[in-house]
């Protein structure tokens, strides 16, 4: 889901070809899984077919030699996207160290981003609080793991955000 | 959520020589609501609380607690507020060391003027409340981290404040201890209807709150989205 | 010993680094040592500055001893007593035998009869308006300045003048001034006592304050230390660092007293009694002195840190989490003021300037009043823990003594003692000056006399009439009468008496002479005299008889005349003037008495210069302060300059104190500000917090004080009198002082308690 919201990300910055697009998604997110060339052209197929990208081809040049470039609903979708907060659930960090850094990229607020995430992670927590206080002690023990993991992954939030500008700087050379 | 708010910040400016600690912060707490500042370590949110609950003056700015205007109020005057209206529970250091925690627990109402023995009376309602009965012939200092925040805690909601002020109340205790004191003062705060203004940096602490707002270089950022 | 040397460089790090409370902290003890150093070093230049006082005063001393015959060149000279108001003006006749004859100190030329050199003081207060009434006292013709030289003081007021009255017979003949002064007839038992309760009196209070002053910040300091001996510091070690730390204040507190005894001795000169004044040259502190000083300060208050120890290395944790110190005990404080009292035995079984009975009776009066020192803490713990509940304020005040008093003790344990120790003084000053005064004389209708001893140079003529005439012109004087001695003589065998004669109203200041008229005659017989027998023949002056008639009426001496104040003695007959019928026997003294308009100011002082001018060798003084010795005159104000610098010392200890107690609880008392206490309260609570322990402390300084001055009466056979004006005085005094210090620290509390004082340091 989120391979196409990150290639739109990278397209903000400028037209790309398909390959160029491939090697600057590994190098910022693909450290441990990098992207086959197949599902690069089958996402950006997609979203060409969603009117998300538009195709700017080069004369007499081959499928390889395609040019991309993102469309004003692209950017609208990138930004819609950005300011969703995730659905807090388990191993979350990679979608959310995607938005910050495309945050970064595309020139978003990455603290909002966090901030909203922030919110939506309190929100889950308030009704498993609340839960607990009404369940047995098996509701209590189910709900304070669930607890737990989110604590934890808002420390990380929390963290980033402190290291923000840090990131920045890493990110945009 | 009601309408009219019970207490209301706005554009607070607040510097300490250099350091610029509050910058055009706004906030509005509701009556009965649990409200929790959060935001990174020196962001103003205990600065904020201050200003909110009439300890620090801002230099600029307007606090208005139901339709009153604190920053333009005497000192006296805010003092009696304080003193009848308002609570506060601190991190620690806040007990009088000399005196036993069910002396503690009344004396806000002895400086209202209440009799020792009524005084005493309610503070032992309050700290049987707050699961620390046990604890109320003893000096703060002999008591555990955990029973001297409950005893604050019942300091703090004695005088049937509408609004109490809680500074990192479980800074200093264990996720168990920390939380059972929260749910106990979040339960009884909601049984008086008071309306509670939380500095937090844990996240199940906040979960105990209505509303977060989040400070960040002297400004909040309440933060609204589409759901 | 590198181990050692480690741990004291610990303390000092630890003294100097503690950011800013740790510096106020420091500042504090220092300031505190400083006084109490500065005080030390006070006391040790008082020898050099009496030395040097001693050797002024020997070369100009005149030996009245030797027997010089007239003719090479010398002096004929005698001193003069005058007074003005309250001060006394000591002075001296001189009169010339040969040009060259000696000049004393400070003079350069010789004086003519009528011509007088003053001292600078002296010159300046004829000049002022204040001196009204000492102008004209020795002539008009003031020829020069007493040169320091000549002076004990720069203050002192004194004046040489020249005379052709005196004789060889009358006045004292010398060939140099000065000479190796001979020791005074051996110094009185009394006056020995008197010094020696002097002393220790406002020292011990200086000894007690520097102890206070190193435990100043000790809550806070304890904590740190606990803290260390949490952590693994072994009890040595932990007491190494609190020395090495207190040391710290300590040399610093020998510098900051250095300089406030140099500041000191720059103004002390003109802030003491005129008579007491001395060169600022001649302040230079005792090197012995000052040595045991710059030893026994940091010693002591290395001590005093070790012996409150005691809790940190024992029960660290109770410190860090300030659980009640333990019950004090009583035993072992109150060997110190039995002990004293045991040791002050001599005072009831007898008094002697034996080296032993000294040493004892200074040693008691250590250990007692220590002894108030010990049992205080002990006292206001057992109270506070009896008292009752009151409003908040009382409550919190009183919770605070209940579970740590020792810092509210502290502070007032100095003022305790010092408060003991000034009423046993003042109680034994005022017994030796009611054994002198006696009973108060009578000044219904005379209020001065003056005593003209040398009359003869008017023999033949009246002197009785010459001295009324002179004195009833001075300003002020209302009414003069005369008694005049005649020289007698039995001639039938009859006892000695002393045979006087005056009008009615004098003779009623003499006895109780009931009815009289003139023509009565009447006859004093003091305790263990033989009356004269009615009929015994006398031979009056040069050789006029004269029998006692038969008529003459034995009666008895006024309480508080001068044959009463002088005790014992010849009986006197007193004659009325018709009584010797036209006789006219020589006088042999006259003794005026005047009648002073209350109205005129200084009346007094017109009737001393109108007497002076007479005869400025005659005694003009008022009737009331007849007995007062003059040693005890100097000794008061002594007490009075060493009380005022005790209160001052004691004011300013008390209000460091206050601000380093309220400075402990900063944190504290911002968090109930923030819970809207009010200032009354917390004020209110300051003050009780203090009052309390002043309340025990004076209690048991009257207590002790007053016991002390019984037995120091006894010891100089005085009537047993309790001063309850002195007593009074003194405690509502201090209490002041303590009351005012707290309300100046009040401020501080204002401030602390602003919101700031919420923040951790
Ligand atoms: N009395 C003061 N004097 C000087 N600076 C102050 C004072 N009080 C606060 N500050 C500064 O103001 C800023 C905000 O402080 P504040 O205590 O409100 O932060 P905070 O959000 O409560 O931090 P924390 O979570 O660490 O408690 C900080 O930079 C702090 O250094
Ligand atoms: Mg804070």
């Amino acid at each position: 889901m989120s391979v196409g919201r990150a290639l739109l990300g990278l397209l903000e910055n400028g037209p790309r070809h398909g390959y160029d697009l491939k090697r600057s998604y590994d190098e910022r997110f693909g450290t441990d899984r990098p992207l086959a060339y197949g599902q690069v052209y089958s996402t950006l197929a997609r979203l060409l077919r969603n009117g998300f990208v538009e195709v700017e081809s080069e004369p007499g040049a081959g499928p390889e030699r395609k040019r991309y470039a993102i469309t004003e609903a692209g950017v609208a979708d990138v930004a819609s996207w950005l300011a969703q907060p995730e659905k807090p659930e388990p191993y979350l960090q990679s979608t959310l160290y995607t938005k910050v850094v495309l945050a970064l990229l595309t020139g978003n607020d990455a603290t909002t981003v966090l901030d909203t995430q922030r919110a939506e992670h309190l929100r889950l927590m308030r009704e498993l609080t609340r839960r607990k206080e009404t369940g047995d002690l098996a509701d209590q023990l189910v709900c304070d793991h669930a607890l737990f993991h989110l604590e934890a992954d808002l420390r990380w939030l929390e963290l980033t955000a402190a290291r923000v500008q840090q990131l920045a700087a890493h990110v945009r050379p | 959520m009601p309408t009219e708010p019970l207490l209301v910040a706005e554009h607070l400016r607040l510097s300490f020589g250099a350091t610029t600690a509050l910058e055009d912060a706004s906030v509005a707490v509701h009556a009965g609501e649990v409200l929790a500042l959060m935001g990174p370590s020196g962001s103003g949110k205990s600065t904020l609380l201050h200003c909110l609950g009439g300890i620090l003056h801002p230099d600029a700015g307007r606090v208005t607690y139901a339709g009153r205007d604190l920053t333009a109020m005497h000192d006296s005057e805010r003092s009696a507020l304080r003193r009848s209206e308002l609570g506060f529970v601190f991190q620690f250091g806040q007990l009088v060391p000399e005196l036993t925690c069910l002396e503690n627990v009344a004396l806000p109402l002895r400086l209202n003027g209440a009799s020792r023995r009524a005084a005493h009376r309610s503070a032992s309602a309050w700290l049987e409340r707050l699961e620390v009965l046990d604890v109320a012939a003893k000096r703060p200092g002999q008591v555990s981290g955990g029973q001297g925040q409950r005893v604050a805690v019942a300091r703090a909601l004695v005088t049937r404040p509408r609004v109490v002020f809680a500074d990192e109340p479980t800074g200093a205790l264990d996720s168990l201890n920390g939380e059972r004191v929260m749910q106990l003062f979040v339960a009884a705060a909601r049984e008086t209807g008071a309306a509670v203004v939380l500095v937090t940096h844990e996240a199940r602490v906040a979960a105990y709150s209505d509303r977060e707002a989040v400070v960040r270089d002297g400004r909040v950022r309440t933060v609204e989205y589409a759901r | 010993m590198t181990g050692w040397v480690a741990d004291l460089a610990l303390g000092v790090r630890l003294g100097v680094s503690g950011g800013r409370s740790g510096w106020v902290r420091l500042a504090l003890i220092s300031l505190g040592v400083g006084l109490g150093v500065a005080m030390l070093l006070v006391a040790a230049s008082a020898p050099a500055v009496l030395d040097a006082r001693a050797d002024r005063a020997a070369e100009r001393w005149v030996n009245s001893d030797q027997v010089i015959e007239p003719g090479a060149p010398t002096l004929l000279t005698l001193p003069v007593r005058s007074m003005h108001r309250g001060e006394a003006i000591e002075g001296r006749l001189l009169q010339p035998e040969s040009p060259d004859a000696p000049l004393p100190p400070g003079v350069d030329r010789q004086l003519a009869p009528g011509e007088v050199v003053l001292s600078p003081a002296l010159e300046r207060l004829l000049a002022s308006p204040d001196g009204a009434a000492l102008r004209g006292r020795w002539g008009e013709q003031t020829v020069g300045t007493i040169g320091p030289e000549g002076l004990t003081g720069p203050d002192e007021l004194t004046f040489y003048l020249g005379t052709d009255r005196l004789t060889g017979e009358t006045a004292v003949r010398i060939s140099s001034f000065g000479g190796d002064q001979q020791p005074e007839e051996g110094v009185s038992p009394v006056m020995v006592l008197l010094a020696l309760v002097g002393i220790v009196v406002l020292l011990l209070p200086v000894g007690i304050f520097v102890a206070t002053a190193v435990r100043f910040g000790s809550e806070a300091r304890d904590r740190r230390l606990a803290a260390l001996r949490l952590v693994g510091a072994d009890a040595r070690t932990t007491r190494r660092v609190a020395a090495g730390e207190t040391l710290t204040g300590a040399v610093l507190g020998l510098g900051v007293g250095a300089l406030v005894w140099l500041l000191v001795s720059r103004v002390a000169g003109t802030l003491v009694p005129d008579s007491l004044s001395f060169y600022p040259a001649d302040v230079r502190p005792a090197p012995a002195l000052v040595g045991l000083v710059v030893v026994l300060v940091p010693l002591t208050t290395v001590l005093v840190t070790l012996s409150a120890l005691r809790q940190v290395v024992v029960e660290p944790l109770g410190v860090v989490r300030r659980s009640g110190a333990r019950r004090r005990r009583l035993w072992w404080r109150l060997l110190f003021p039995l002990a004293g009292l045991a040791l002050l035995h001599p005072l009831v079984t007898g008094l002697d300037t034996a080296m032993g009975t000294q040493v004892s009776i200074a040693a008691g009066l250590v250990l007692l009043l220590t002894g108030v020192a010990l049992v205080l803490p002990w006292l206001v713990e057992a109270t506070v823990h009896r008292l009752g509940n009151g409003p908040v304020a009382w409550d919190l005040a009183v919770r605070r003594l209940q579970l740590d008093s020792g810092t509210a003790v502290r502070a007032v344990s100095g003022v305790a003692v010092s408060v003991a120790g000034l009423i046993a003084l003042q109680g034994l000053v005022g017994a030796i000056g009611a054994l002198t005064a006696g009973a108060a004389a009578d000044t219904r209708t005379y209020q001065a006399s003056v005593l003209d001893i040398f009359p003869e140079d008017q023999a033949g003529g009246d002197p009785a009439g010459t001295w009324t005439r002179a004195l009833s012109a001075a300003p002020g004087v209302t009414d003069v009468g005369a008694l005049t001695s005649i020289g007698a003589e039995p001639t039938g065998g009859a006892p000695e008496a002393v045979v006087e004669s005056g009008p009615c109203a004098v003779l009623a200041q003499e006895a109780q002479v009931g009815a009289c008229r003139d023509g009565d005659v009447f006859v004093v017989v003091p305790e263990g005299a033989v009356a004269p027998p009615a009929g015994s023949a006398w031979t009056l002056g040069d050789g006029v008889r004269w029998t006692l008639p038969d008529t003459a009426r034995p009666v008895a001496p006024n309480q508080g005349s001068v044959s009463a104040l002088n005790g014992g003695g010849p009986p006197r007959i007193l004659l009325t003037p018709a009584a010797l019928g036209g006789l006219r026997p020589d006088v042999v003294a006259v003794t005026t008495y005047a009648t002073l308009d209350p109205a005129v100011p200084d009346a007094l002082d017109h009737l001393r210069t109108a007497a002076a001018q007479v005869d400025p060798r005659a005694y003009a003084s008022s009737i009331a302060q007849q007995g007062i010795a003059s040693a005890l005159v100097t000794m008061r104000q002594v007490l009075l300059v060493g009380t005022v610098a005790l209160l001052v010392m004691v004011g300013a200890s008390l209000l460091v104190n206050v601000l380093e107690q309220l400075r402990e609880r900063r944190r504290l008392l911002a968090a109930l500000v923030a819970v809207g206490t009010r200032r009354r309260t917390l004020s209110g609570s300051v003050l009780v917090q203090v009052a309390v322990p002043v309340v025990l402390g004076l209690g048991l300084a009257v207590l002790t004080g007053s016991v002390l001055a019984l037995g120091l009466q006894t010891a100089v056979d005085a009537p047993l009198t309790f001063d309850r004006v002195g007593v009074g005085a003194t405690s509502g005094v201090a209490a002041v002082v303590v009351l005012l210090t707290t309300a100046a620290g009040l401020p501080l509390l204002w401030r602390l308690t602003r919101p700031e004082g919420l923040r951790t340091e």
